[in-house]
């Protein structure tokens, strides 16, 4: 199965918490495909389990790695990046 | 059937009831009869309703609550805390015990890591409640939700659930807990909410039941008739007329002026207050200022405050009340020590004494205020007991640039002995709460001894009376400045028994206003002789309603 992975920095202003979390853990549950996300060097953990997800405590800066195992990974990789790199705190 | 309580104010609504459950028992460790499959289809099938419920409440809400409540229901179907949920069940565990433990857990890691983080801990604790009060079949804690306006009927309110009161939702307040001083009954005074506390019996009162919330008669009227619904909407029109009636002085019907002022508690109810016709302020709490700070706040801190107050209400009478700690306000930096008996302990003026700098301070805060500003600045002291303390507190005042200082009457010793107290100040004004607290020997947050409560008993409309004489002997003022200004005959019978001005909450004005000026000065004697005349305070209502309602009836047959 084809793999795809990317790591950026989070551009909102207060982290990957409330909207933002929700926004990303949304899009990753909704894209069928297995994904993961990284805090730093920190094991990967589920990126559609909200829970996961805040608990991290990741923050604005933070640099995360993020990896899509599924159809169609390379898209789906790219939009959930998109989210990432956007500031929905603004 | 009508349902007895203590009536807020004098509103009047109708709709159907809407309860708020309690916080449900943490579910019991014991081992399911059930197996760990069926466990788990019973747990995903809670989950799955109650994440389909926030996400329609989302939906419905708009705005910045639909992502909290859509990330609610996230956290209802994460897929992380679903494993755990499952490994638990695994043990032989009923799902309720293992909804809450997998919510638990997660809920202390993120208390754990504080801030915001510590915020959504509170989310989660809601999501996991509704998901065991699905699985219990009992209705979720907390405030209801059903999609239209509705009567709240609760045990009694929280600060953090009046905090949560949707005001386009909410009809009328009814608790079957609680007093006239409960966080309820002042929530509702003053956002000017209909409510009846203390009605024991509404417990009995199911979802839909359509009642009747009757304030000023302090009932509700469960399964009215069509009569008493029909009376019921003719009450909440004229009301609404009344409130529509322009915003003169307060007078009686013989021209006799009684101001009307407005009690706050900080400067953002200066605009409403003067939307409502006061003609000033009776009662400015500066406790404000001083809630959760670990040290008074600075002279020029306070003085910024106290600038902006006055400045809304320019030319006009500001009566501020010093710091009032101790009993039920407690401050860390004035009440240390552990009291066994606070309400008659070392707090208002007793309190301030032993620490004469805070009152230094806020004094001369109070003076420079005053002298960059026009309003006509009145300062009095807290739970003044007698003479001495009375002279002390103006003295001071005077030294510290204060020019009117007075002091309230709360105590039955500084009513008692009004005219030696009223010799030794500038003016009194009479916390009514406080004074039936002390006069009854009833605490006022305690609702067991709420039928003690009433302003209304003769003993304490006798203190009113024997303030009000020193006031007249002397030619001092008296004002009143508790709740029961705010009840429209009683504040009648307490310009018979001489107050010269009445405060109140700003929602109240308009009652007060109508009221009095239906009656004379030697009607407002009259009544309040036949209300002293009485045994208890029930009966001193009835005989006033009595009395008030045949001169009523001259008036309108004379015109």
């Amino acid at each position: 199965m084809p793999t795809a992975e990317r790591t950026v920095r989070i551009a909102s202003s207060h982290g990957l918490h409330a909207r933002p979390a929700k926004l990303f853990s949304q899009a990753a549950g909704a894209s069928g495909a297995a994904v993961t996300v990284a805090k730093g060097d920190g094991a990967p953990v589920n990126a559609a389990s909200i829970l996961a997800v805040i608990s991290q405590g990741i923050d604005h800066g933070d640099e995360v790695t993020v990896a899509v195992d599924g159809d169609n990974a390379d898209t789906v990789l790219d939009q959930l990046v998109e989210l990432l790199l956007t500031d929905h705190d603004e | 059937m009508q349902l007895q309580g203590i009536g807020i104010g004098q509103g009047i609504a109708l709709g159907p009831v809407a309860r708020m459950a309690g916080p449900l028992p943490e579910p019991v460790d014991r081992p399911s009869h059930l197996d760990a499959e069926r466990e788990g289809e019973r747990a995903r099938a809670s989950l799955s309703v109650v994440a389909e419920e926030l996400n329609r409440r989302g939906a419905q809400a708009g705005g910045a609550a639909q992502d909290i409540l859509e990330a609610q229901a996230m956290m209802a179907e994460d897929p992380t805390l679903t494993d755990d949920i499952t490994t638990r069940l695994a043990t032989g565990k009923t799902a309720e015990r293992a909804v809450f433990e997998a919510f638990a857990s997660f809920r202390d890691l993120l208390a754990g890591m504080g801030g915001y983080m510590g915020e959504r801990a509170a989310d989660l604790d809601d999501v996991a409640q509704r998901v065991i009060a699905h699985l219990l079949k009992v209705p979720a804690p907390g405030l209801p939700d059903p999609g239209h306006p509705y009567v709240l009927v609760a045990r009694d309110l929280a600060p953090a659930d009046t905090a949560m009161l949707d005001l386009d939702q909410v009809l009328a307040l009814v608790t079957t807990d609680g007093g006239p001083t409960s966080h309820t009954a002042i929530l509702a005074r003053d956002k000017a909410i209909v409510a009846v506390v203390g009605a024991a019996d509404a417990a009995s009162l199911g979802d839909g039941d359509a009642v009747i919330v009757d304030a000023e008669n302090g009932v509700v009227v469960a399964a009215p008739s069509e009569a008493e619904l029909a009376e019921a909407r003719a009450r909440v029109e004229e009301r609404k007329t009344r409130a529509a009636a322009p915003l003169t002085p307060g007078q009686l019907a013989d021209g006799t002026l009684v101001p009307l002022l407005a009690n706050l508690g900080s400067a953002d109810g200066a605009p409403a207050a003067l939307e409502a016709g006061a003609e000033g302020v009776g009662l400015f709490r500066t406790e404000f200022l001083f809630l959760d700070a670990q040290s008074a706040p600075t002279v020029r801190d306070q003085q910024a405050q106290y600038t902006r107050l006055l400045q809304a209400f320019s030319g006009k009478k500001v009566v501020v009340r010093v710091l009032d700690a101790g009993a039920d306000k407690p401050l860390a930096f004035l009440n240390d020590a552990d009291e066994e008996n606070p309400a008659l302990g070392l707090r208002g003026i007793r309190a301030l004494r032993s620490n004469e700098t805070i009152l230094r301070e806020q004094l001369t805060a109070l003076a420079a205020a005053d002298a960059a500003t026009d309003a006509d600045l009145w300062v009095m002291a807290p739970m003044v007991a007698n003479a001495e303390e009375a002279r002390y507190f103006t003295d001071l005042a005077h030294e510290l640039g204060i020019r009117m200082a007075g002091v309230m009457v709360e105590v039955p010793s500084a009513a008692l002995l009004a005219d030696r107290v009223l010799a030794a100040t500038g003016f009194a004004s009479i916390g009514t709460n406080d004074l039936t607290q002390y006069t009854m020997a009833a605490d006022r947050l305690l609702g067991s001894v709420s039928r003690f409560q009433s302003p209304w008993h003769p003993a304490v409309l006798s203190l009113v009376g024997s303030v009000g004489a020193a006031g007249r002997d002397l030619g001092k003022p008296v004002g009143i400045c508790g709740e029961a200004a705010a009840d429209p005959l009683l504040a009648v019978v307490l310009v018979g028994l001489g107050a010269t001005t009445l405060s109140m909450s700003p929602s109240a004005l308009a009652d007060v206003r109508a009221s009095l000026a239906r009656f004379t000065l030697d009607d407002a004697h009259a009544i309040a002789e036949a209300a002293l005349a009485a045994d208890g305070a029930a009966e001193a209502q009835a005989a006033a309603k009595s009395v008030a309602a045949g001169l009523t009836a001259v008036v309108a047959s004379a015109t």
